[in-house]
């Protein structure tokens, strides 16, 4: 097997007239925590379905762990953990016994075993006799990592894991993901949150079922052209009527006490802003720009024209 | 602010009605289902049976035979559909229950009518239905006295007011008519129809609802094993259901059991896989529980008002027994009531459990193919 953990080629998936994901490309190499980002209803997660056998693509081709996506997908099953969107586990059930459960359909060799492992690995122990309905968002979250991490995959396919769950359980969730990454798991996740996509080794965003660009986060920033100014003081909400009528600033956004103002013509949108450089109360300063403000252009732009 | 509000009532109904017309389902059901009960209740229906199917045991062809076949029949109660040669292959007919009844004339009944000894007519009923043959008995009761009265005359005219012959009736399989008999083995067919599709149809729409079934299908599970897997706990869940039933019957109501318990589980397995298909057919239909439930009521309203467990089969119109023909619980029936009343075996059984089967292969064949899509 190459290094290549994912590598599919111009696939693509309709439902009905609307096609959902529209050739999509990927390259996603061994170790990556890759990031998968793009609008709801951007196609991410029947991107993800496709990859790990549940859907078959409609054209485009590729393998998954060297397995055809195509035709082989019970050997994908078989290595992939896919997080759903939704809590799939039963609520019903404990969370052991949803562990046992998974253990057993996976045909693992000592389930009580393996399920001990992994109920300690994610400090589930002392909770294993809860019913995983009576969990709040973050232990659920937990509990459906470690059903997913049962089998050893090579694979894990997460979808949106992480929402609706507090910033403390994120960040140990993440922390959890780059100790398997440093293990040898490739991790494939998709998000919203701007903190998560800076904390993946590279990322892709896609819209209207179109991928617009991949790389790393610096490479992104880098790629996207934008120019950014900080501002700081009194007088911001004023200010930020102003600029909305100031084409060259495509983006104002308040943020906390001070007020983000970029765009992709920085010689353009540092003359745009002279007037305002001199106003008493404010400082104006270069900023970076961050992921947040390259994913806003991308769906501005994309937002605009769609297919 | 805080009084009772017009307008909030206003808005809360018009969203109800809106919800209402989005569910397709419902919608379709709230105007369906009184007018299929209209159908049933007015047209099919009918408590008071006639022309149930009946068998002449005649050896001989005289005028007064012939009085009296022709009165039974204008009692409009009886069909003569067959005229069988001996009394062995009346009752046969009898036992298998092509016929509801057998009018057995003895062979001396003209001389001994002309001698004015009153000579018995053997009547003999299916009575494992009560309700059926209840009517029609009583018609035949009041039917001597005026059923020869014009072959009677002259000095044949009976000397009194007495009636010159009279009926011995046999209700054979229920000889008391207790309705429980006839009730009881039909109750554990109504209990498993309700309780088997249900069960099944929410099962699996369940998964789905809950999202769970992504999961599952995520992981290397085969349909097969999903969808035998969400059935066979339901099997036992029927078995057990047989066993209260039976057990019941047995003890509080002295429901007999005539045939083999064996054959009759037997059959009860093929009827509870009957209806598990439909439950899994509904199932892959069905968008979300409310509908699963829906599907399963819709099923059910016809198998209890058709399929003779309410209401006589024979006291249906043509179009409605076959429509009772389609539903698993009318042939489970026959079973049930044939293996425990009638002590029916393997062969008498036969008849009535391949169309169970048959209608397994052709329900299976359509819900895997449903249930295949919805996977993808």
């Amino acid at each position: 097997m190459s290094d290549r953990v994912i590598d599919v080629e111009g696939v693509s998936k309709s439902f009905g007239a609307k096609r959902v994901v529209d050739k999509l490309s990927l390259q996603v190499q061994r170790g990556e925590i890759f990031g998968f980002l793009g609008p709801n209803g951007s196609g991410k997660t029947t991107s993800i379905r496709m990859l790990c056998g549940l859907l078959t693509p409609d054209e485009g081709q590729g393998t998954c762990l060297g397995y055809d996506i195509r035709t082989q997908s019970a050997a994908i099953k078989s290595e992939v953990g896919y997080m759903t969107q939704r809590f799939s586990f039963y609520e019903d059930l404990s969370i052991r016994e949803n562990l046992e459960f998974v253990a057993s359909i996976y045909q693992l060799v000592n389930t009580r075993e393996a399920v001990d492992a992994a109920l300690q690995n994610l400090g589930l122990q002392d909770r294993q006799r809860q019913l995983a309905g009576a969990l709040s968002g973050g232990w659920k979250q937990r509990m459906a990592l470690a059903a997913c991490l049962l089998h050893r995959p090579k694979l894990l396919l997460l979808d949106e894991p992480t929402a609706g769950v507090d910033p403390k359980a994120r960040r140990d969730f993440w922390a959890e993901l780059h100790r398997l990454a440093a293990e040898g798991i490739t991790v494939l996740v998709s998000t919203h949150y701007m903190d998560e996509a800076e904390r993946c080794t590279r990322l892709a965003y896609i819209a209207y079922g179109k991928l617009l660009v991949q790389g790393t986060p610096e490479e992104l920033v880098a790629g996207s052209g934008l120019s950014n100014w900080t501002v700081t003081g009194n007088g911001l909400a004023e200010l930020q009527n102003e600029l909305a009528h100031t084409a060259a600033a495509e983006q104002v956004v308040p943020f906390g006490s001070s007020l983000h103002v970029s765009g992709t013509d920085g010689a353009a949108l540092e003359h745009a802003l002279q007037p305002y450089f001199a106003r008493s109360g404010i400082r104006w300063e270069r900023g970076d720009v961050r992921l947040e403000d390259v994913f806003i252009h991308l769906m501005r732009d994309t937002a605009d024209a769609p297919p | 602010m805080n009084g009772f509000s017009w307008r909030r009532l206003r808005a809360m109904v018009r969203k109800e009605f809106v919800q209402v017309s989005r569910d397709r389902l419902t919608f379709a059901m709230m105007i369906g289902v009184p007018m299929i009960q209209l159908a049933l209740f007015g047209f099919a229906i009918n408590s008071d049976p006639k022309h149930l199917p009946t068998a002449v045991l005649g050896a001989e062809q005289t005028e007064f035979t012939r009085s009296l076949v022709a009165a039974v029949r204008a009692s409009g109660y009886f069909d003569i559909r067959a005229t069988p040669a001996s009394a062995d292959e009346a009752f046969e007919l009898l036992h298998r229950g092509d016929v509801q009844f057998v009018i057995a004339i003895p062979p001396d009944f003209s001389q001994r009518l002309v001698r004015g000894e009153t000579p018995a007519v053997l009547l003999e009923a299916d009575a494992s239905d009560p309700a059926a043959t209840g009517n029609a008995v009583a018609a035949l009761s009041v039917l001597t006295s005026g059923a020869l009265r014009h072959d009677l005359k002259g000095v044949l005219a009976p000397q009194q007011a007495a009636a010159p012959f009279e009926w011995r009736i046999h209700r054979r399989y229920n000889p008391d008519g207790i309705t429980q008999y006839n009730i009881v083995p039909g109750l554990m067919g109504v209990i498993l129809t309700m309780t088997m599709i249900m069960m099944t149809a929410l099962a699996m729409t369940r998964e789905l609802e809950r999202g769970t079934m992504e999961n599952l299908l995520a992981m290397p599970l085969r349909p097969a094993e999903i969808m035998i897997g969400k059935i066979l706990p339901y099997v036992l869940v029927g078995y057990v259901q047989v066993a209260v039933t039976l057990l019941g019957g047995h003890f509080i109501f002295g429901v007999p059991m005539v045939g083999s318990l064996w054959l009759l589980l037997a059959c009860v397995l093929v009827f509870i896989v009957a209806n598990l298909t439909v439950g899994i057919t509904f199932s892959s239909l069905a968008r979300n529980q409310t509908q699963a439930m829906q599907m399963s009521f819709f099923f059910f309203l016809p198998s209890i008002l058709l399929s003779g467990f309410m209401f006589p089969y024979r006291g249906m119109p043509v179009w409605a027994q076959w429509l009772g023909e389609l539903l698993p619980l009318t042939h489970f029936l026959r079973l049930v009531r044939g293996i425990l009343l009638k002590g029916y075996g393997a062969g008498e059984a036969w008849p009535h459990l391949w169309p169970l089967l048959l209608f397994i292969i052709v329900v299976m064949t359509v819900g895997l193919q449903r249930f295949r899509r919805t996977l993808d």
